[in-house]
C-alpha cells in the first residue's frame, strides 16, 4: 500500500501537472500517462489508479476546454454530433465487456494503432489540410467553421469531409472505452484528422471536449465503487486542471506542425503499451 | 464577442465581471453577434465556472487535510465517503475527505453539465437539429449511469 506523505502528494501534483499540459495539448486524457505513474512511481493498487485517471481525464478535459471552447478553437458542433456516436458506443462497449477477452483487444487495437502512425509520419510537415470540400452531412450540419490561429496570424477556416466515417471511427473509440475502461483520446484525435481533415489544433481541441463528457459518464460508477480514493485524486485533478491551463496558453502559441510532432510518439507511445498489455506484459 | 477571446482564463472570477453585459442582459438587447457564438459563451462560461469552484472546494479540503494532525494516513486513505449520503454527512462535520469529495464530485458533473449548457444554447438559438443532437448525448449519459448502477 502506498504510503502518503506531504513529498509524495507534492510529487503527485507535479507530476499530474505534465500529465495535464501534455494532454490538453494533443487532446488524449493523460490516463494512459497517470495509471503507470500512479502504479509504477507510487505503488498505488491498480484500482485506485484507474479510478483516479478518470478524474484526472475529466480535469484534462474541463481545464482545457475551459479555455479552448471560450477561444473559438474547440468545434462544440463536431464535438456534440461526434460524441453521439462515442457516449452509444460507450454503452455498447460496456455490454461486451463480459464477452470479449481484453487481452487479445488491447493486442488488436495496439496493431491498429501502430499501423496508424504511418499516415500520420507523412502528415508531420503539414500545417493546415488542404483541398478538403465538405461533404453533404458537414453542409447540412454546418460542421465547417474558423479558429483563430496566434501562430499564424490569422483567422482560419476549414471545412469537414468522410462525415460518416468520422462518426464510424467515433463509434469504435466509444466501444473501445467501454470495453476497455481506456479514454481512447488517440482514436478521436486520429478520427478528425486522418478522416475528416480538420486542422490538428481543431482535432485535439475538440477531442479534450469529448473525452471529458465520454468519462463523466462512467465517472460516477467509479466513485460509488470506491475507487476514487480523494487523498490522491485532489493532487491529481488540481495538478492537471494547472496543467490544463498552461498547456492552454502553450497550444494558441504553436504551430499545428509542432503539435503534431508532439502527438505522434505519444500515439506510438500509447500504441505499444496497448500491445505490451495484450502480451501480458507490464501493468 | 470577439474581444473576449483575448481575455485571461486567469482574470475570471466565478462570477461575470460587471463591466460584461449578463447573458440576460445581452439576449434582451439583442446585443448577441452571430448567433453561433451565444452557445461557445454559455457552455464556456459553464466550464469554466465549474473549473474554478471544483478546484476551490477541492484545494480547501486539502488543506484542512495538511493542517489536521494526523490528517493523512493509511487510514486516510482507505476509509473515504463513497455515496452521496456518506458526502453530505462529512461535509455536516466539516471532514476534510468529504470536502475533497465535494469538489471532486462537482468536477466530474462539469461535463454533463457543460453539455446541459450547449443544449440551452442551441434552443436559444433555434437550431433544432443541434438540440436534438444534444439531447441524444445527455439521454445517453443518463441512460449509461443508470446502466452503471443498475448492473
Amino acid at each position: 500500500m502506498i504510503h502518503l506523505s506531504l513529498v509524495i502528494i507534492l510529487l503527485i501534483f507535479v507530476s499530474a501537472m505534465l500529465a495535464g499540459t501534455l494532454g490538453s495539448l494533443v487532446g488524449l486524457g493523460g490516463g494512459v500517462l497517470i495509471v503507470p505513474l500512479l502504479t509504477l512511481a507510487f505503488g498505488l493498487p491498480i484500482r485506485y489508479a484507474i479510478g483516479t485517471s478518470i478524474v484526472a481525464v475529466i480535469a484534462t478535459s474541463s481545464g482545457a476546454a475551459a479555455a479552448y471552447v471560450r477561444n473559438n478553437m474547440t468545434n462544440m458542433r463536431i464535438g456534440l454530433f461526434l460524441e453521439m456516436a462515442t457516449t452509444i458506443g460507450a454503452i455498447c462497449g460496456a455490454f461486451l465487456a463480459g464477452l470479449l477477452a481484453p487481452a487479445s483487444l488491447f493486442l488488436i487495437f495496439g496493431v491498429i494503432l501502430l499501423i496508424s502512425v504511418i499516415p500520420q509520419v507523412f502528415k508531420i510537415g503539414e500545417e493546415l489540410p488542404k483541398g478538403v470540400h465538405n461533404d453533404r452531412w458537414a453542409t447540412w450540419l454546418h460542421l465547417g467553421g474558423s479558429y483563430p490561429d496566434q501562430r499564424l496570424g490569422r483567422e482560419v477556416s476549414y471545412q469537414v469531409t468522410r462525415t460518416p466515417l468520422g462518426l464510424a471511427m467515433m463509434y469504435v473509440a466509444g466501444v473501445l472505452s467501454g470495453l476497455l475502461g481506456i479514454g481512447s483520446g488517440t482514436l478521436k484525435v486520429l478520427a478528425m484528422d486522418t478522416i475528416m481533415c480538420l486542422p490538428m489544433k481543431v482535432s485535439t481541441t475538440t477531442s479534450n471536449f469529448m473525452i471529458g463528457v465520454t468519462a463523466a459518464a462512467s465517472a460516477g460508477i467509479y466513485f460509488a465503487r470506491g475507487d476514487i480514493p480523494p487523498l490522491v485524486a485532489a493532487p491529481v485533478a488540481l495538478g492537471i486542471l494547472l496543467g490544463a491551463f498552461v498547456g492552454a496558453r502553450l497550444l494558441s502559441r504553436l504551430s499545428n506542425k509542432t503539435l503534431r510532432l508532439i502527438f505522434v510518439p505519444i500515439m506510438a507511445f500509447v500504441a505499444v503499451e496497448m500491445v505490451l498489455r495484450g502480451l501480458g506484459i507490464g501493468s | 464577442m470577439k474581444k473576449h477571446s483575448t481575455n485571461h482564463f486567469r482574470t475570471e472570477s466565478l462570477s461575470l465581471p460587471s463591466d460584461r453585459p449578463s447573458i440576460s442582459d445581452q439576449l434582451k438587447h439583442k446585443t448577441l453577434p452571430a448567433n453561433k457564438h451565444f452557445t461557445t459563451f454559455i457552455t464556456g462560461w459553464i466550464l469554466r465556472s465549474g473549473v474554478i469552484l471544483s478546484a476551490s472546494i477541492t484545494l480547501l479540503g486539502l488543506l484542512l487535510m495538511l493542517i489536521h494532525p494526523g490528517g493523512i494516513s493509511e487510514q486516510s486513505l482507505q476509509l473515504f465517503p463513497q455515496t452521496l449520503g456518506q458526502v453530505w454527512l462529512g461535509l455536516m462535520t466539516l471532514q476534510p475527505q468529504a470536502i475533497i469529495a465535494l469538489g471532486l464530485l462537482l468536477l466530474i458533473a462539469t461535463p454533463v453539465l457543460s453539455v446541459t449548457a450547449a443544449l440551452v444554447g442551441f434552443a436559444l438559438e433555434h437550431d433544432r437539429s443541434y438540440v436534438v443532437i444534444a439531447l441524444i448525448v445527455l439521454a445517453t449519459l443518463v441512460m449509461s449511469f443508470w446502466l452503471g448502477k443498475a448492473g
